[in-house]
């Protein structure tokens, strides 16, 4: 049995007008394991918390109880007195009596009664308290980025000033991410390769960060502090140290015909190529399904054009295995396949096009160097419609339930440089509504509507339907007006609604980030720990927490770059001591623990145990307490018991249930 | 029944098993209980007719600490319990050979007996390959009958199916016994006012002798150490110093294998005060289906469980209320 | 130790209260003053995922007349994913209960998030008084229901 020491806090007169906390005082002294008990006005205070250690030495207390406000107040205040005292802080219990018992209750004798099994309740806990001691684990300052969009470039960008290595893994074979696609950006209208290429240059320079492009994340093991990574390194066939980035090999190429993904299928590039002219690295990769020679063993033109040498057909992949403290997950996002919205056209007519796909032919560098035209017949458009939230806000499970967030605003911007450039174009757009919060975005839309002309209809598209000649017949309602529209359009451009990259999924199972339906992942905490998954020590960077424009994907890059450089800057992490336990001698080794862990801390370990005498192998589980956050969820689960929680034991909470009920 | 024996001694002979579990018969003929044969010789005991209900799933737990493969004979409704058991690793895949056994429905002796039938001397038409449909049974009294349908055990009239879920081969045919609705029980109950409930449960768990067959059968009831013997939910570090175990002792083990119970029917089968507690399994299983979707514990290895899993729109506790 | 005045019943209420979400409404029904009837007497756990039946089957059979679960609202769980399956959990738990005949007003769960103490109040005058209605828990004491 415990040694308790028992204080009862006046509060002045908050606790004391209510409870009579002499009365509490005596009733206490007289529980069994309670040697000390005395009452004091503030308990907080220097002399209060002198009195606790006082009375720790003089009477030998090996627990104390403290009657006073919520633990959520001054538990660690009361923590520390123990530890000063020479006590295990966490022999330390808190009875609410201010917040649960005296600001609510106005009659002295029920208050007084209700302190009085609230501080038994803490007692009989107290009495089944242990030592606890937080652990240590060490920090490996090197922070990974998973995926190198201007999301990811900027986190490991801010990473890095402050001092850190930082290793950025893309799969494509250069960053720059959807970005790089965009051709002007809203609400000012900036070039965006302008804007993003010194960004991607100056990552490139970084002294601190290395950057792995056409590479995957393959495996992911360890905790926070302590992640290794494996990291698949796909063969370029180009010798990343000798190719000088001429680009003769992509000029010689004689397949050519290949769809280019950076210009969403709308254009061709070689076999051998980099997705776009300012690509970092500079450095083509081979396609090895749209190369001759690797087809056919015949052809090798690049390799002999290459002056440097740096064309090697027998390069393999390459696994990287590193260890990081922090990883930040940066992998964006796309657009949704549009299989399930066939009343647009999309599949039958080519000048059916995405938004995405529009800056692509509104890029000087696009499949149309920047020309406005149908991708059908290359004639100039006199009439073009936007359809807005294809597949966003959608109510059944062919789209997606969210705003995309982004599409009204570049749609306004579509809009606007189309009017712009080709004032003989007329745009029509249809939207259920059109959202524009953010900083100059109402009024940009506005300029839109009111400058530029365009035509805004409030009212969804039922159909598109290719004409013979060639047009686009839209049918669509306007809500406002109360009446049919039917109207030829020369272009279609769907807003199409984006989702987290398809691979996020792989990727947070590898990191055990929690993801939601949308497979968007989930925040640590909604409002308060947006950047941080509840996994310890990864962060969210960009779209992959939830739809974004630019400003905000740089402003939560820079965030998750806090988060992640406040715990690089650690030497150690001191972990939180109330983690979950597995009594091997109980466990089942069932895995149902494992199964509702939302950390991954569980895993499964044969172990040699000694059962009473009975020497045998077990699969048990096995805590690890630096990735355990102490919910107890596997406690409830483990149908033995064998699962319970320190600091939150079985046994302490049915003692505070006896102690209550009795 | 001769096909199995011939088989295990075969798989016994070529070294494949080493040993065999199975039935033998018991101190009467309708009551065989399960055993291990460890010799070719041993398996002139070994017996399958309609009495052997017993469910053989969980003697794998022990099988797999041997050495060798055990060949193990599983009934359709058994290969969910070892599908479960597999999914929970309590059992070894590779130290069992599974050999999937016709069932035609197993027989209730007790419902024979209820049926007014005594002082039982033999049973005719149990095997299991055979497909009377009637039961001759020598008594002390003279020669009675019974309809093999109306002698079956409960589980059988809400049968899984004939398909074994998992199996190395399957001899013999079997027969999907269902006759009626699985839940038809439960929704009785439910219909019942909240006296009636409490009456029916008063009645039924009076009778309970805490004698412990429900747990030690059920193959759900697989823990090393079962949580009413140990002192982990314990304030007092001693066991049994409260009664708390004691009372609630139904409810907790039906809550501790909800989501695991495959609805084997064990437990009431082996009852000896005949307490019907499938009805607390099958209430979990009927609410986990209608509220979470159709779950069937055992149906695949490596299913999550419906308890630790969820969905971001599960109905709120109080639909317990609102429902009615 | 109760206080029984001119006979009034006072039920023994249990609320479990996680740490991060309802335990601090509690705080914050506090320190709002805003009041509950004494006879809700509140236990912290980290999560209400932490709550196990058997510490409800417990109180029970202790004599707890009503017992109430708080949690974080789902989807702000701070363990991200621990009222999800205590939401199951409890719905079975409860419907189990309610089929052995047990009234349906000794169990509740509600999710109040720190900011809300209105709500926090609410709920606990509520309880109490709908606890109150039924009286004694005298079914629960047994469920083997031996007399």
């Amino acid at each position: 049995m415990q040694r308790i020491g028992l204080f009862v806090c006046h509060c002045g007169s908050n606790i004391a007008a209510t409870v009579d906390v002499k009365k509490v005082t005596e009733i206490m002294a007289m529980e069994p394991s309670v040697v000390h008990s005395e009452d004091y006005q503030y308990m907080c205070s220097e002399a209060g918390q002198e009195k606790i250690i006082q009375a720790v030495k003089e009477k030998n207390l090996t627990g104390l109880v403290i009657c006073s406000c919520s633990p959520r107040m001054h538990e660690a205040t009361f923590r520390k007195a123990a530890q000063k005292a020479g006590l295990n802080p966490y022999m330390v219990e808190i009875a609410n009596i201010r917040e649960h018992c005296s600001w609510i209750h106005k009659d002295i004798e029920e208050a007084t009664e209700k302190a009085v099994i609230l501080a038994r309740a803490a007692v009989a806990k107290v009495n089944l308290n242990t030592p606890l001691k937080p652990g240590e684990s060490l920090v490996t300052k090197r922070a990974l980025v998973i995926g190198g969009g201007i999301a990811g470039i900027q986190t490991a960008l801010d990473i890095a000033d402050a001092g850190y290595e930082v290793d950025i893994v893309e799969k494509t074979p250069s960053i720059g991410g959807r970005m790089s696609q965009l051709d002007k950006t809203f609400p000012t209208l900036d070039c965006s390769a302008c804007i993003l290429t010194p960004k991607m240059v100056e990552a490139s320079a970084h002294e601190k960060i290395n950057i792995y492009t056409y590479s995957e994340v393959e495996k992911v093991s360890g905790f926070v502090g302590d992640f290794t990574v494996d990291i698949r390194k796909k063969a370029r066939y180009v010798d990343m140290n000798k190719c000088t980035g001429c680009g003769a090999c992509m000029e010689k190429c004689p397949s050519k015909k290949n769809l280019s993904e950076f210009n969403r299928g709308l254009g061709n590039r070689p076999a051998i190529y980099t997705p776009f002219a300012q690509a970092i690295p500079n450095v083509p990769v081979i396609d090895t399904e749209a190369c001759i020679k690797f087809k056919t063993g015949k052809c090798g033109l690049c390799s002999k054009i290459c002056a440097a040498g740096a064309v090697d057909y027998e390069q393999k992949d390459e696994i990287i295995s590193q260890k990081y403290g922090a990883i930040v997950v940066a992998t964006g996002f796309d657009t949704i396949n549009l299989d399930k919205y066939d009343e647009y056209a999309y599949s039958q007519s080519k000048d059916v096009i995405t938004s995405l796909e529009l800056e692509r032919v509104m890029n000087a560098a696009g499949p149309t160097k920047g020309h406005l035209e149908r991708l059908s017949d290359g004639k100039h458009p006199k009439e073009i419609v936007f359809i807005q939230c294809v597949g966003s806000r959608c109510s059944d499970d062919r789209g997606k339930p969210y705003c995309s967030k982004i599409c009204c605003m570049y749609t306004a911007k579509h809009a606007m440089l189309i009017r712009d450039k080709y004032p003989d174009v007329n745009v029509t757009v249809f939207y259920i509504d059109v959202r524009t919060p953010g900083k100059n975005f109402d009024e940009f839309y506005r300029r839109a509507v009111e400058q530029y002309g365009v035509n805004y209809i409030k009212g969804q598209v039922g159909k598109v339907i290719p004409q013979p000649d060639g047009k686009l017949l839209v049918q669509g309602s306007d809500l406002l007006d109360n009446k049919q529209i039917l109207k030829e359009a020369d272009m279609v451009v769907l807003a199409t609604a984006i989702e987290p990259n398809p691979d996020v999924r792989k990727i947070a199972t590898m990191l055990t980030a929690s993801i939601d339906t949308n497979n968007f992942l989930t925040e640590a905490h909604a409002k308060l720990r947006p950047v941080e998954s509840p996994t310890a020590g990864i962060f969210l960077s960009g779209v992959c927490q939830g739809p974004k424009d630019i400003p905000e994907t740089v402003a939560q890059a820079g965030a998750a770059a806090v988060k992640a450089i406040g715990l690089l800057a650690k030497d150690k992490l001191m972990t939180n001591p109330c983690t979950a336990q597995s009594d091997i001698l109980l466990c089942n080794g069932c895995s149902a623990c494992a199964n509702v862990c939302p950390y991954g801390a569980i895993s499964y370990e044969d172990k040699e145990v000694n059962d009473h005498g009975i020497r045998e192998t077990r699969r048990v589980a096995v805590v690890n307490s630096a990735l355990c956050q102490g919910c107890g969820a596997c406690t409830v689960t483990c149908p033995s018991g064998a699962m319970d929680l320190l600091g939150f034991s079985n046994r302490q909470l049915i003692s505070e249930v006896d102690a209550i009920c009795l | 029944m001769q096909e199995l024996v011939t088989r295990a001694k075969a798989l016994l002979a070529d070294g494949t098993v080493s040993r065999v579990l199975g039935w033998k018969n018991g101190d009467m003929s309708f009551n065989p209980e399960p055993s291990f044969f460890e010799t070719e010789e041993s398996l002139a005991e070994f017996v399958y007719d309609g009495f052997c209900g017993a469910n053989l799933s969980k003697y794998m737990i022990e099988a797999g600490k041997r050495d060798g493969k055990t060949l193990v004979f599983l009934k359709p409704c058994d290969t969910y319990s070892f599908n479960q058991l597999l999914t929970e690793h309590r059992v070894d895949r590779e130290k069992a050979y599974i050999i999937g056994v016709g069932c035609r429905g197993k027989l209730d002796i007790e419902k024979i007996k209820k049926a007014g039938i005594k002082g039982i001397l033999k049973i005719e038409g149990a095997d299991a390959e055979l497909n009377d449909e009637t039961l001759k049974i020598k008594t002390i009294y003279g020669d009675s009958e019974i309809a093999y349908k109306d002698a079956m055990l409960e589980r059988c009239h809400v049968c899984k199916g004939k398909e074994h879920m998992i199996y190395d081969e399957v001899i013999g045919e079997s027969q999907d016994t269902c006759d009626k609705e699985r839940f038809a029980e439960v929704s009785k109950i439910e219909a019942m006012s909240p006296d009636e409930k409490f009456e029916f449960f008063k009645a039924e768990l009076s009778k309970c002798i805490r004698c412990n067959a429900c747990r030690n059968v059920c193959p759900a009831c697989s823990c090393r150490k079962c949580v009413f013997d140990s002192t982990k939910f314990d304030a007092s570090k001693k066991a049994n110093t409260t009664s708390f175990e004691e009372k609630m002792f139904h409810i907790i083990r039906a809550f501790h294998v909800a989501g695991r119970c495959t609805d084997c029917g064990e437990c009431s089968r082996v009852c000896p005060e005949g307490i019907p507690l499938h009805l607390f399994n099958r209430k979990f299983i009927k609410d986990i289906n209608e509220l979470y979707g159709d779950y069937q514990a055992g149906a695949e290895v490596n299913q999550r469980g419906p308890l630790t899993n969820f969905t971001f729109d599960d109905a709120e506790p109080s639909i317990v209320k609102e429902r009615g | 130790m109760s206080i029984e005045r001119n006979d009034q019943f006072r039920p023994k209420i249990v609320a479990f209260c996680c740490n991060w979400c309802s335990y601090a409404g509690a705080d914050l029904a506090g320190s709002s003053r805003l009041s509950y009837p004494a006879d809700v007497k509140i236990i912290r756990v980290p999560c209400s995922c932490r709550v196990n039946p058997m510490f409800i089957l417990r109180a029970f059979e202790k004599g707890a007349d009503g017992v109430i679960l708080c949690g974080c609202h789902p989807g702000d769980c701070h363990y991200s994913t621990g009222n999800y399956y205590a939401r199951r959990r409890m719905t079975l738990l409860f419907s189990m209960l309610d089929y052995l005949g047990i009234e349906r007003d000794r169990v509740r769960v509600e999710w109040v998030s720190a900011a809300e103490g209105v709500k926090f109040s609410t709920t606990m005058n509520e309880f109490v008084d709908s606890v109150k209605a039924l009286g004694k828990n005298v079914r629960l004491g047994d469920l083997r229901c031996k007399n």
